[in-house]
Protein backbone atom coordinates (compact mmCIF):
# COMPACT_ATOMS: atom_id res chain seq x y z
CA UNK A 1 0.00 0.00 0.00
CA UNK A 2 2.79 2.22 0.88
CA UNK A 3 4.61 1.90 -2.58
CA UNK A 4 1.48 3.29 -4.81
CA UNK A 5 0.43 6.32 -1.78
CA UNK A 6 1.62 8.45 -4.80
CA UNK A 7 -1.35 7.15 -7.26
CA UNK A 8 -3.75 6.74 -5.00
CA UNK A 9 -3.46 10.22 -4.07
CA UNK A 10 -3.53 11.30 -7.55
CA UNK A 11 -6.47 9.31 -8.64
CA UNK A 12 -8.55 9.65 -5.70
CA UNK A 13 -7.70 14.05 -5.93
CA UNK A 14 -7.41 14.91 -9.64
CA UNK A 15 -10.24 12.81 -11.62
CA UNK A 16 -12.95 13.75 -9.01
CA UNK A 17 -11.30 17.60 -8.60
CA UNK A 18 -11.93 17.62 -12.21
CA UNK A 19 -15.73 17.24 -12.06
CA UNK A 20 -16.04 19.27 -8.86
CA UNK A 21 -14.51 22.51 -10.95
CA UNK A 22 -16.31 21.71 -14.30
CA UNK A 23 -19.54 20.56 -13.55
CA UNK A 24 -19.77 21.88 -9.75
CA UNK A 25 -18.94 25.29 -10.35
CA UNK A 26 -19.99 25.37 -13.78
CA UNK A 27 -23.08 24.20 -13.80
CA UNK A 28 -23.41 25.76 -10.40
CA UNK A 29 -23.13 28.82 -11.06
CA UNK A 30 -25.97 28.96 -13.76
CA UNK A 31 -28.47 27.16 -11.35
CA UNK A 32 -27.50 28.68 -8.01
CA UNK A 33 -28.99 31.75 -10.48
CA UNK A 34 -31.94 29.98 -10.29
CA UNK A 35 -32.55 29.68 -6.54
CA UNK A 36 -29.99 26.41 -6.28
CA UNK A 37 -31.30 23.39 -5.21
CA UNK A 38 -33.51 22.10 -2.39
CA UNK A 39 -32.69 25.67 -0.59
CA UNK A 40 -29.07 25.15 -1.39
CA UNK A 41 -26.51 25.68 -3.46
CA UNK A 42 -25.85 23.27 -6.36
CA UNK A 43 -22.22 22.90 -4.78
CA UNK A 44 -23.64 21.50 -1.37
CA UNK A 45 -26.05 19.38 -3.80
CA UNK A 46 -23.60 17.76 -5.79
CA UNK A 47 -20.93 17.15 -2.81
CA UNK A 48 -22.33 14.24 -1.07
CA UNK A 49 -23.05 12.75 -4.24
CA UNK A 50 -19.82 12.96 -5.92
CA UNK A 51 -18.08 11.99 -2.50
CA UNK A 52 -20.05 8.67 -2.72
CA UNK A 53 -19.08 8.52 -6.28
CA UNK A 54 -15.44 8.23 -5.85
CA UNK A 55 -15.66 6.09 -2.58
CA UNK A 56 -17.57 3.18 -5.16
CA UNK A 57 -15.41 3.75 -8.49
CA UNK A 58 -12.49 4.05 -5.44
CA UNK A 59 -13.40 1.18 -3.85
CA UNK A 60 -14.32 -1.13 -7.12
CA UNK A 61 -10.33 -0.29 -8.54
CA UNK A 62 -8.58 -1.53 -4.67
CA UNK A 63 -11.04 -5.06 -5.19
CA UNK A 64 -10.87 -5.43 -9.07
CA UNK A 65 -7.00 -5.05 -9.81
CA UNK A 66 -6.11 -6.99 -6.53
CA UNK A 67 -8.55 -10.11 -7.32
CA UNK A 68 -7.29 -10.51 -11.17
CA UNK A 69 -3.77 -10.57 -9.65
CA UNK A 70 -4.19 -12.93 -7.11
CA UNK A 71 -6.29 -15.46 -9.04
CA UNK A 72 -5.21 -15.21 -12.41
CA UNK A 73 -2.05 -12.74 -13.27
CA UNK A 74 0.62 -13.77 -10.20
CA UNK A 75 -1.67 -16.77 -8.51
CA UNK A 76 -0.73 -14.90 -5.59
CA UNK A 77 -3.93 -16.27 -3.79
CA UNK A 78 -3.08 -19.70 -4.57
CA UNK A 79 0.42 -19.10 -2.74
CA UNK A 80 -1.37 -17.72 0.51
CA UNK A 81 -3.78 -20.81 0.19
CA UNK A 82 -1.31 -23.51 0.76
CA UNK A 83 -0.17 -21.99 3.81
CA UNK A 84 -2.95 -22.19 7.17
CA UNK A 85 -4.65 -19.02 5.69
CA UNK A 86 -8.37 -20.02 4.17
CA UNK A 87 -9.99 -18.41 1.48
CA UNK A 88 -12.42 -16.68 3.46
CA UNK A 89 -9.40 -14.77 5.38
CA UNK A 90 -7.87 -13.87 1.69
CA UNK A 91 -11.58 -12.70 0.52
CA UNK A 92 -11.99 -10.26 3.67
CA UNK A 93 -8.81 -9.62 4.13
CA UNK A 94 -8.43 -8.20 0.49
CA UNK A 95 -11.82 -6.63 1.46
CA UNK A 96 -10.53 -4.92 4.57
CA UNK A 97 -7.49 -3.63 2.83
CA UNK A 98 -9.44 -1.87 0.18
CA UNK A 99 -11.91 0.40 2.31
CA UNK A 100 -8.78 1.17 4.87
CA UNK A 101 -7.80 2.53 0.94
CA UNK A 102 -10.20 3.85 0.12
CA UNK A 103 -10.65 5.60 3.16
CA UNK A 104 -7.63 7.87 2.88
CA UNK A 105 -8.80 8.28 -0.53
CA UNK A 106 -12.50 9.79 0.88
CA UNK A 107 -10.96 11.85 3.10
CA UNK A 108 -8.63 13.64 0.73
CA UNK A 109 -11.49 14.32 -1.34
CA UNK A 110 -13.65 15.37 1.66
CA UNK A 111 -11.40 17.92 2.57
CA UNK A 112 -11.07 19.22 -1.10
CA UNK A 113 -14.81 19.87 -0.96
CA UNK A 114 -14.49 21.56 2.39
CA UNK A 115 -12.07 24.02 0.59
CA UNK A 116 -14.31 24.65 -2.61
CA UNK A 117 -16.79 25.89 0.08
CA UNK A 118 -18.88 22.62 -0.87
CA UNK A 119 -19.45 22.00 2.72
CA UNK A 120 -20.78 24.34 5.44
CA UNK A 121 -22.59 22.51 7.95
CA UNK A 122 -21.27 21.33 10.84
CA UNK A 123 -22.53 17.49 10.00
CA UNK A 124 -20.60 17.79 6.88
CA UNK A 125 -18.02 15.07 7.96
CA UNK A 126 -21.02 12.65 8.07
CA UNK A 127 -20.87 12.53 4.52
CA UNK A 128 -17.50 10.54 5.05
CA UNK A 129 -19.18 7.47 6.55
CA UNK A 130 -22.11 7.54 4.51
CA UNK A 131 -19.77 7.50 1.44
CA UNK A 132 -17.89 5.07 2.51
CA UNK A 133 -20.47 2.74 3.59
CA UNK A 134 -21.61 2.90 -0.68
CA UNK A 135 -18.21 2.22 -1.36
CA UNK A 136 -18.14 -0.82 0.63
CA UNK A 137 -21.45 -2.35 -0.92
CA UNK A 138 -19.92 -1.74 -4.29
CA UNK A 139 -16.91 -3.80 -2.73
CA UNK A 140 -18.39 -6.17 -1.58
CA UNK A 141 -20.20 -7.04 -4.78
CA UNK A 142 -17.45 -6.83 -7.23
CA UNK A 143 -15.44 -8.77 -4.96
CA UNK A 144 -17.56 -11.84 -5.72
CA UNK A 145 -17.81 -10.43 -9.67
CA UNK A 146 -14.21 -10.01 -9.97
CA UNK A 147 -13.53 -13.70 -8.49
CA UNK A 148 -15.26 -15.72 -10.56
CA UNK A 149 -13.90 -13.57 -13.87
CA UNK A 150 -11.38 -15.99 -16.25
CA UNK A 151 -11.39 -13.34 -19.00
CA UNK A 152 -11.00 -9.92 -17.73
CA UNK A 153 -10.87 -7.73 -20.76
CA UNK A 154 -15.07 -8.00 -21.12
CA UNK A 155 -15.33 -7.51 -17.64
CA UNK A 156 -13.57 -4.34 -17.20
CA UNK A 157 -15.55 -2.99 -20.35
CA UNK A 158 -18.72 -4.04 -19.29
CA UNK A 159 -18.06 -2.50 -15.58
CA UNK A 160 -16.78 0.51 -16.49
CA UNK A 161 -19.17 1.23 -19.79
CA UNK A 162 -22.09 -0.52 -18.10
CA UNK A 163 -22.51 0.19 -14.77
CA UNK A 164 -20.23 2.94 -13.39
CA UNK A 165 -21.05 5.61 -15.85
CA UNK A 166 -24.67 4.60 -16.66
CA UNK A 167 -24.31 4.76 -12.62
CA UNK A 168 -22.77 7.64 -12.15
CA UNK A 169 -25.23 9.59 -14.62
CA UNK A 170 -28.40 8.37 -13.82
CA UNK A 171 -28.39 8.21 -9.69
CA UNK A 172 -29.70 11.83 -8.86
CA UNK A 173 -26.15 13.07 -8.90
CA UNK A 174 -26.50 15.84 -10.87
CA UNK A 175 -30.11 16.55 -10.36
CA UNK A 176 -33.26 15.25 -8.14
CA UNK A 177 -34.01 11.68 -9.63
CA UNK A 178 -37.70 12.94 -9.17
CA UNK A 179 -36.47 14.87 -12.22
CA UNK A 180 -36.31 12.08 -14.31
CA UNK A 181 -39.33 10.50 -15.96
CA UNK A 182 -40.54 7.54 -13.81
CA UNK A 183 -39.54 4.43 -16.07
CA UNK A 184 -35.99 5.96 -15.94
CA UNK A 185 -36.07 6.55 -12.23
CA UNK A 186 -36.13 2.86 -11.21
CA UNK A 187 -32.29 2.23 -12.16
CA UNK A 188 -31.25 4.84 -9.31
CA UNK A 189 -33.44 2.35 -7.35
CA UNK A 190 -30.54 -0.48 -8.28
CA UNK A 191 -27.60 2.05 -7.73
CA UNK A 192 -25.65 1.94 -4.71
CA UNK A 193 -24.85 5.97 -5.10
CA UNK A 194 -28.43 7.10 -5.48
CA UNK A 195 -28.74 5.43 -1.75
CA UNK A 196 -25.69 6.81 -0.13
CA UNK A 197 -26.62 10.21 -1.81
CA UNK A 198 -29.54 10.25 -0.51
CA UNK A 199 -28.34 9.30 2.95
CA UNK A 200 -25.56 12.09 2.53
CA UNK A 201 -27.23 15.13 1.77
CA UNK A 202 -29.72 13.82 4.40
CA UNK A 203 -26.68 14.04 7.06
CA UNK A 204 -24.69 16.98 5.76
CA UNK A 205 -28.08 19.81 5.07
CA UNK A 206 -31.58 19.74 5.73
CA UNK A 207 -32.56 17.73 3.10
CA UNK A 208 -36.21 16.85 2.95
CA UNK A 209 -36.47 12.47 3.02
CA UNK A 210 -38.77 10.34 5.37
CA UNK A 211 -37.50 7.97 8.04
CA UNK A 212 -38.83 4.97 5.88
CA UNK A 213 -36.93 6.20 2.88
CA UNK A 214 -33.75 6.65 5.43
CA UNK A 215 -34.10 2.88 6.32
CA UNK A 216 -34.65 1.44 2.94
CA UNK A 217 -31.44 3.44 1.55
CA UNK A 218 -29.79 2.13 4.69
CA UNK A 219 -30.74 -1.90 4.73
CA UNK A 220 -30.07 -1.95 0.71
CA UNK A 221 -26.57 -1.29 1.31
CA UNK A 222 -26.27 -3.38 4.39
CA UNK A 223 -27.88 -6.07 2.28
CA UNK A 224 -25.53 -5.55 -0.56
CA UNK A 225 -21.93 -6.00 1.76
CA UNK A 226 -23.74 -8.73 3.62
CA UNK A 227 -24.65 -10.70 0.62
CA UNK A 228 -21.47 -9.93 -1.61
CA UNK A 229 -19.28 -10.83 1.07
CA UNK A 230 -21.22 -13.84 1.75
CA UNK A 231 -21.01 -14.71 -2.68
CA UNK A 232 -17.56 -13.78 -2.14
CA UNK A 233 -16.32 -16.73 0.50
CA UNK A 234 -17.98 -19.09 -1.46
CA UNK A 235 -16.75 -18.17 -4.83
CA UNK A 236 -13.29 -17.86 -3.96
CA UNK A 237 -13.02 -20.90 -1.73
CA UNK A 238 -14.41 -22.78 -4.88
CA UNK A 239 -11.70 -21.27 -7.13
CA UNK A 240 -9.03 -22.03 -4.53
CA UNK A 241 -10.05 -25.24 -3.54
CA UNK A 242 -10.47 -26.90 -7.00
CA UNK B 1 4.46 -50.64 13.33
CA UNK B 2 5.46 -47.02 13.21
CA UNK B 3 2.20 -44.81 11.96
CA UNK B 4 2.80 -43.08 8.81
CA UNK B 5 3.12 -39.65 8.43
CA UNK B 6 0.49 -39.60 5.37
CA UNK B 7 -1.77 -42.55 4.99
CA UNK B 8 -3.90 -42.76 2.03
CA UNK B 9 -6.77 -45.53 1.06
CA UNK B 10 -9.07 -45.54 -2.11
CA UNK B 11 -8.11 -41.88 -2.50
CA UNK B 12 -10.28 -40.90 -5.51
CA UNK B 13 -10.93 -37.25 -7.09
CA UNK B 14 -13.11 -36.67 -10.20
CA UNK B 15 -14.21 -33.45 -12.26
CA UNK B 16 -17.43 -34.34 -13.19
CA UNK B 17 -17.37 -37.19 -15.52
CA UNK B 18 -13.34 -37.10 -15.68
CA UNK B 19 -11.51 -39.04 -12.78
CA UNK B 20 -7.94 -37.39 -12.06
CA UNK B 21 -7.59 -39.64 -8.90
CA UNK B 22 -8.70 -43.21 -9.11
CA UNK B 23 -9.02 -44.71 -5.70
CA UNK B 24 -5.17 -44.60 -5.03
CA UNK B 25 -3.10 -46.09 -1.77
CA UNK B 26 -0.24 -45.37 -0.75
CA UNK B 27 1.73 -44.87 2.44
CA UNK B 28 4.61 -42.08 3.23
CA UNK B 29 6.85 -42.75 6.26
CA UNK B 30 8.63 -39.95 8.25
CA UNK B 31 12.14 -38.76 6.61
CA UNK B 32 11.75 -40.12 3.29
CA UNK B 33 11.58 -38.84 0.06
CA UNK B 34 8.69 -39.95 -1.87
CA UNK B 35 8.02 -39.37 -5.40
CA UNK B 36 5.36 -39.57 -8.07
CA UNK B 37 6.63 -40.00 -11.33
CA UNK B 38 4.37 -40.12 -14.93
CA UNK B 39 3.57 -38.53 -17.68
CA UNK B 40 1.54 -35.06 -17.60
CA UNK B 41 -2.09 -35.84 -16.75
CA UNK B 42 -1.45 -38.78 -14.80
CA UNK B 43 -2.66 -37.01 -11.73
CA UNK B 44 0.08 -37.01 -10.11
CA UNK B 45 -0.63 -32.58 -9.46
CA UNK B 46 -4.41 -33.30 -8.44
CA UNK B 47 -2.83 -35.65 -6.03
CA UNK B 48 -0.35 -32.99 -3.97
CA UNK B 49 -2.83 -30.27 -3.99
CA UNK B 50 -4.92 -33.08 -1.96
CA UNK B 51 -2.39 -34.09 0.14
CA UNK B 52 -1.43 -30.37 0.52
CA UNK B 53 -5.19 -29.98 2.35
CA UNK B 54 -5.87 -27.40 -0.67
CA UNK B 55 -7.67 -29.44 -3.23
CA UNK B 56 -10.84 -31.78 -1.52
CA UNK B 57 -10.97 -35.14 -2.06
CA UNK B 58 -13.74 -36.27 -3.77
CA UNK B 59 -14.14 -40.06 -2.15
CA UNK B 60 -11.19 -42.20 -0.05
CA UNK B 61 -9.36 -42.00 3.47
CA UNK B 62 -6.69 -39.17 3.63
CA UNK B 63 -4.59 -38.72 6.76
CA UNK B 64 -1.72 -36.63 6.85
CA UNK B 65 0.30 -36.35 10.05
CA UNK B 66 -2.56 -38.30 11.98
CA UNK B 67 -5.43 -35.34 10.80
CA UNK B 68 -7.81 -34.99 8.02
CA UNK B 69 -7.42 -32.57 5.63
CA UNK B 70 -11.01 -31.60 5.63
CA UNK B 71 -11.64 -31.26 8.91
CA UNK B 72 -8.04 -29.28 9.77
CA UNK B 73 -7.22 -28.07 6.83
CA UNK B 74 -5.30 -24.86 8.07
CA UNK B 75 -3.17 -27.23 11.14
CA UNK B 76 -2.06 -29.50 8.30
CA UNK B 77 -0.71 -26.65 6.12
CA UNK B 78 0.93 -25.38 9.04
CA UNK B 79 3.54 -27.93 8.76
CA UNK B 80 4.03 -28.10 4.94
CA UNK B 81 6.15 -26.43 2.23
CA UNK B 82 4.44 -26.63 -1.05
CA UNK B 83 6.34 -25.63 -4.57
CA UNK B 84 4.13 -25.43 -6.74
CA UNK B 85 3.96 -26.71 -10.11
CA UNK B 86 3.37 -22.61 -11.01
CA UNK B 87 5.20 -20.02 -8.81
CA UNK B 88 2.93 -17.33 -7.24
CA UNK B 89 5.24 -14.88 -6.20
CA UNK B 90 4.86 -11.44 -5.73
CA UNK B 91 6.38 -9.86 -8.25
CA UNK B 92 5.95 -6.20 -6.96
CA UNK B 93 7.94 -7.34 -3.87
CA UNK B 94 11.33 -7.85 -3.40
CA UNK B 95 13.17 -11.51 -2.81
CA UNK B 96 13.20 -10.75 1.06
CA UNK B 97 9.79 -9.07 1.21
CA UNK B 98 8.24 -12.23 -0.76
CA UNK B 99 9.81 -14.59 2.28
CA UNK B 100 8.70 -11.94 4.95
CA UNK B 101 5.02 -11.98 4.02
CA UNK B 102 5.31 -16.05 3.46
CA UNK B 103 6.07 -16.45 7.26
CA UNK B 104 3.55 -14.00 8.53
CA UNK B 105 0.47 -16.08 6.56
CA UNK B 106 1.60 -18.77 9.16
CA UNK B 107 1.57 -16.33 11.99
CA UNK B 108 5.32 -16.30 12.45
CA UNK B 109 6.47 -13.25 13.86
CA UNK B 110 8.74 -10.75 12.70
CA UNK B 111 11.58 -11.77 14.30
CA UNK B 112 11.91 -15.19 13.75
CA UNK B 113 11.34 -14.67 10.33
CA UNK B 114 13.84 -11.48 10.00
CA UNK B 115 16.17 -14.27 11.67
CA UNK B 116 15.60 -17.14 9.21
CA UNK B 117 15.58 -15.32 5.97
CA UNK B 118 19.63 -14.86 5.79
CA UNK B 119 19.56 -18.79 6.19
CA UNK B 120 17.21 -19.02 3.39
CA UNK B 121 18.59 -16.54 1.02
CA UNK B 122 22.45 -18.57 1.73
CA UNK B 123 20.93 -21.96 1.23
CA UNK B 124 18.88 -20.77 -2.45
CA UNK B 125 21.86 -19.44 -3.42
CA UNK B 126 20.54 -16.05 -3.54
CA UNK B 127 22.38 -13.81 -1.29
CA UNK B 128 23.24 -10.86 -3.49
CA UNK B 129 19.94 -10.75 -4.86
CA UNK B 130 18.16 -9.94 -1.51
CA UNK B 131 16.74 -6.66 -1.93
CA UNK B 132 15.77 -7.36 -5.75
CA UNK B 133 12.30 -7.56 -7.00
CA UNK B 134 10.84 -10.53 -8.05
CA UNK B 135 10.12 -9.72 -11.38
CA UNK B 136 13.87 -8.96 -12.53
CA UNK B 137 14.85 -12.86 -11.70
CA UNK B 138 15.44 -15.45 -13.70
CA UNK B 139 13.26 -18.34 -14.27
CA UNK B 140 15.68 -20.84 -12.17
CA UNK B 141 16.30 -17.92 -9.36
CA UNK B 142 12.28 -18.01 -8.78
CA UNK B 143 12.09 -21.31 -8.49
CA UNK B 144 15.23 -21.38 -5.94
CA UNK B 145 12.99 -18.55 -4.09
CA UNK B 146 9.77 -20.70 -3.68
CA UNK B 147 11.97 -23.29 -2.53
CA UNK B 148 13.29 -20.84 0.10
CA UNK B 149 9.89 -19.51 0.57
CA UNK B 150 8.26 -22.94 1.57
CA UNK B 151 10.92 -23.65 4.10
CA UNK B 152 9.99 -20.23 6.12
CA UNK B 153 7.88 -21.94 8.83
CA UNK B 154 10.44 -25.26 9.12
CA UNK B 155 8.08 -27.86 7.84
CA UNK B 156 7.87 -31.47 8.94
CA UNK B 157 6.75 -31.99 4.99
CA UNK B 158 8.52 -30.63 1.45
CA UNK B 159 6.05 -30.91 -1.34
CA UNK B 160 7.52 -30.27 -4.53
CA UNK B 161 5.41 -30.32 -8.01
CA UNK B 162 7.43 -30.88 -10.84
CA UNK B 163 10.15 -28.83 -9.07
CA UNK B 164 12.73 -28.67 -11.87
CA UNK B 165 10.46 -28.46 -15.40
CA UNK B 166 11.31 -25.61 -17.74
CA UNK B 167 15.10 -24.87 -15.77
CA UNK B 168 18.39 -25.10 -17.66
CA UNK B 169 20.73 -28.40 -16.92
CA UNK B 170 22.63 -26.10 -14.40
CA UNK B 171 19.54 -24.60 -12.56
CA UNK B 172 18.41 -28.38 -12.32
CA UNK B 173 21.93 -29.92 -10.63
CA UNK B 174 21.80 -26.41 -8.13
CA UNK B 175 18.33 -27.61 -7.11
CA UNK B 176 18.82 -31.20 -6.48
CA UNK B 177 22.23 -30.35 -4.49
CA UNK B 178 19.67 -28.14 -2.12
CA UNK B 179 17.16 -31.49 -2.04
CA UNK B 180 19.95 -33.52 -1.28
CA UNK B 181 20.58 -31.21 1.56
CA UNK B 182 17.26 -30.96 3.16
CA UNK B 183 16.92 -35.13 3.06
CA UNK B 184 20.08 -34.77 5.03
CA UNK B 185 19.03 -32.88 7.90
CA UNK B 186 15.61 -35.37 7.99
CA UNK B 187 12.75 -33.26 6.19
CA UNK B 188 10.52 -35.64 4.32
CA UNK B 189 9.95 -34.96 0.43
CA UNK B 190 7.46 -35.68 -1.78
CA UNK B 191 7.89 -34.77 -5.14
CA UNK B 192 6.06 -35.39 -8.24
CA UNK B 193 7.77 -35.13 -11.82
CA UNK B 194 7.71 -37.01 -15.08
CA UNK B 195 11.79 -36.62 -15.75
CA UNK B 196 12.88 -40.24 -14.68
CA UNK B 197 16.61 -38.76 -13.75
CA UNK B 198 14.97 -36.89 -11.38
CA UNK B 199 13.13 -39.94 -9.95
CA UNK B 200 16.06 -41.71 -9.90
CA UNK B 201 18.05 -39.37 -8.09
CA UNK B 202 16.17 -38.36 -5.23
CA UNK B 203 13.44 -40.61 -4.39
CA UNK B 204 13.86 -43.32 -1.76
CA UNK B 205 10.78 -45.13 -2.90
CA UNK B 206 8.26 -44.29 -5.58
CA UNK B 207 5.01 -44.47 -7.75
CA UNK B 208 4.48 -44.73 -11.07
CA UNK B 209 1.07 -43.27 -12.09
CA UNK B 210 -0.76 -43.38 -15.14
CA UNK B 211 -4.22 -41.64 -16.02
CA UNK B 212 -5.22 -41.76 -12.27
CA UNK B 213 -3.89 -44.98 -10.89
CA UNK B 214 -0.77 -46.51 -9.73
CA UNK B 215 1.19 -48.85 -11.70
CA UNK B 216 3.70 -49.54 -9.36
CA UNK B 217 5.43 -48.86 -6.17
CA UNK B 218 9.07 -49.36 -5.23
CA UNK B 219 12.15 -48.31 -4.89
CA UNK B 220 13.95 -46.91 -8.15
CA UNK B 221 16.77 -49.76 -8.07
CA UNK B 222 13.93 -52.26 -7.54
CA UNK B 223 11.80 -51.42 -9.76
CA UNK B 224 14.30 -51.22 -12.80
CA UNK B 225 15.09 -54.99 -11.15
CA UNK B 226 11.89 -55.69 -11.42
CA UNK B 227 10.18 -54.86 -14.81
CA UNK B 228 13.83 -54.32 -16.77
CA UNK B 229 16.81 -55.88 -18.00
CA UNK B 230 20.11 -54.50 -16.55
CA UNK B 231 21.20 -53.15 -20.09
CA UNK B 232 19.13 -51.65 -23.19
CA UNK B 233 20.61 -51.81 -26.49
CA UNK B 234 19.18 -49.41 -28.81
CA UNK B 235 19.58 -49.85 -32.61
CA UNK B 236 18.30 -48.08 -35.57
CA UNK B 237 17.84 -48.84 -38.99
CA UNK B 238 16.40 -46.07 -40.73
CA UNK B 239 12.55 -45.55 -40.62
CA UNK B 240 11.81 -47.68 -43.44
CA UNK B 241 14.12 -50.84 -42.66
CA UNK B 242 13.13 -50.78 -38.77
CA UNK B 243 9.91 -52.71 -39.12
CA UNK B 244 11.41 -55.29 -41.04
CA UNK B 245 14.53 -55.64 -38.76
CA UNK B 246 11.75 -56.77 -35.74
CA UNK B 247 10.80 -60.38 -36.10
CA UNK B 248 14.78 -60.64 -37.05
CA UNK B 249 15.61 -59.30 -33.84
CA UNK B 250 12.78 -60.52 -31.68
CA UNK B 251 14.22 -64.15 -30.76
CA UNK B 252 17.64 -62.40 -29.57
CA UNK B 253 16.74 -60.21 -26.90
CA UNK B 254 14.93 -60.70 -23.17
CA UNK B 255 12.22 -58.32 -24.30
CA UNK B 256 11.77 -56.12 -27.67
CA UNK B 257 10.62 -52.24 -27.52
CA UNK B 258 9.37 -51.07 -30.54
CA UNK B 259 9.85 -47.17 -31.15
CA UNK B 260 8.74 -45.16 -33.86
CA UNK B 261 12.81 -44.14 -34.54
CA UNK B 262 14.51 -47.05 -32.81
CA UNK B 263 14.38 -50.70 -31.59
CA UNK B 264 15.30 -51.61 -27.94
CA UNK B 265 16.63 -54.73 -27.09
CA UNK B 266 16.62 -55.51 -23.51
CA UNK B 267 19.37 -58.07 -22.09
CA UNK B 268 21.67 -58.15 -19.04
CA UNK B 269 24.43 -57.51 -21.27
CA UNK B 270 24.12 -55.05 -24.13
CA UNK B 271 27.73 -55.51 -25.25
CA UNK B 272 27.45 -59.03 -25.75
CA UNK B 273 24.01 -58.64 -27.43
CA UNK B 274 25.34 -56.04 -30.15
CA UNK B 275 28.40 -58.86 -30.89
CA UNK B 276 25.99 -61.58 -31.73
CA UNK B 277 23.61 -59.37 -34.02
CA UNK B 278 26.67 -58.43 -35.98
CA UNK B 279 27.91 -62.21 -36.11
CA UNK B 280 24.29 -62.77 -37.72
CA UNK B 281 25.50 -60.06 -40.49
CA UNK B 282 23.25 -57.65 -38.98
CA UNK B 283 24.36 -54.30 -38.80
CA UNK B 284 22.74 -51.39 -37.44
CA UNK B 285 22.68 -47.58 -38.72
CA UNK B 286 23.54 -46.66 -35.02
CA UNK B 287 23.94 -48.37 -32.06
CA UNK B 288 23.83 -47.73 -28.33
CA UNK B 289 24.29 -49.37 -25.11
CA UNK B 290 22.28 -47.77 -21.92
CA UNK B 291 21.87 -49.30 -18.65
CA UNK B 292 18.12 -49.72 -17.87
CA UNK B 293 16.23 -46.42 -16.33
CA UNK B 294 12.80 -45.64 -14.74
CA UNK B 295 11.62 -44.60 -18.50
CA UNK B 296 12.13 -48.44 -19.67
CA UNK B 297 10.02 -49.43 -16.44
CA UNK B 298 7.30 -47.35 -17.43
CA UNK B 299 7.35 -48.36 -21.22
CA UNK B 300 6.84 -51.64 -19.96
CA UNK B 301 4.19 -51.00 -17.45
CA UNK B 302 1.84 -48.85 -19.82
CA UNK B 303 3.88 -49.15 -23.52
CA UNK B 304 4.39 -45.52 -23.58
CA UNK B 305 7.13 -43.45 -22.88
CA UNK B 306 6.71 -41.09 -20.18
CA UNK B 307 7.43 -37.44 -22.30
CA UNK B 308 5.41 -37.64 -25.10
Amino acid sequence: MAKWAGIIFFAAVINPTLYLVSIGIGVGSLIDANKGVNGVSYLTFLAPALLASAAIQGSSDEVIFPTMAGFKWERTFFGMRSTPITARQISLGLFIAAMARTSISVVIYWIALYYFGALDSPTAWLAMPAALFAGAAMAAVMLALAGKIEKEDFFFTIVGRFIMIPMFLFSGTFYPLSQMPVFLQFFGWLSPLWHATEIGRFLTYDYPISGPMLLMHFSVLAAMIFFGLTASFRIFAARLEK
Amino acid sequence: MTESLIHARGLTKTYGDFVAVDGIDFDVAKGESFGFLGPNGAGKSTTMRIIGATSVRTSGTLTILGKDPEVNGPQIRAHLGVVPQQDNLDVELTVSENIFIYGRYFGLSSSFINKKIPELLEFAQLEEKKDTKVQALSGGMKRRLTIARSLVSEPDILMLDEPTTGLDPQARHILWDRLFRLKEQGVTLLITTHYMDEAEQLCDRLIVMDKGKIMAENSPAQLIKDYSTKEVLEVRFGSEKNHEMVDVLRPLAERIEVLPDRILLYAEDGEQLLEQIAAKGIHPNTSLVRRSSLEDVFLRLTGRSLVE
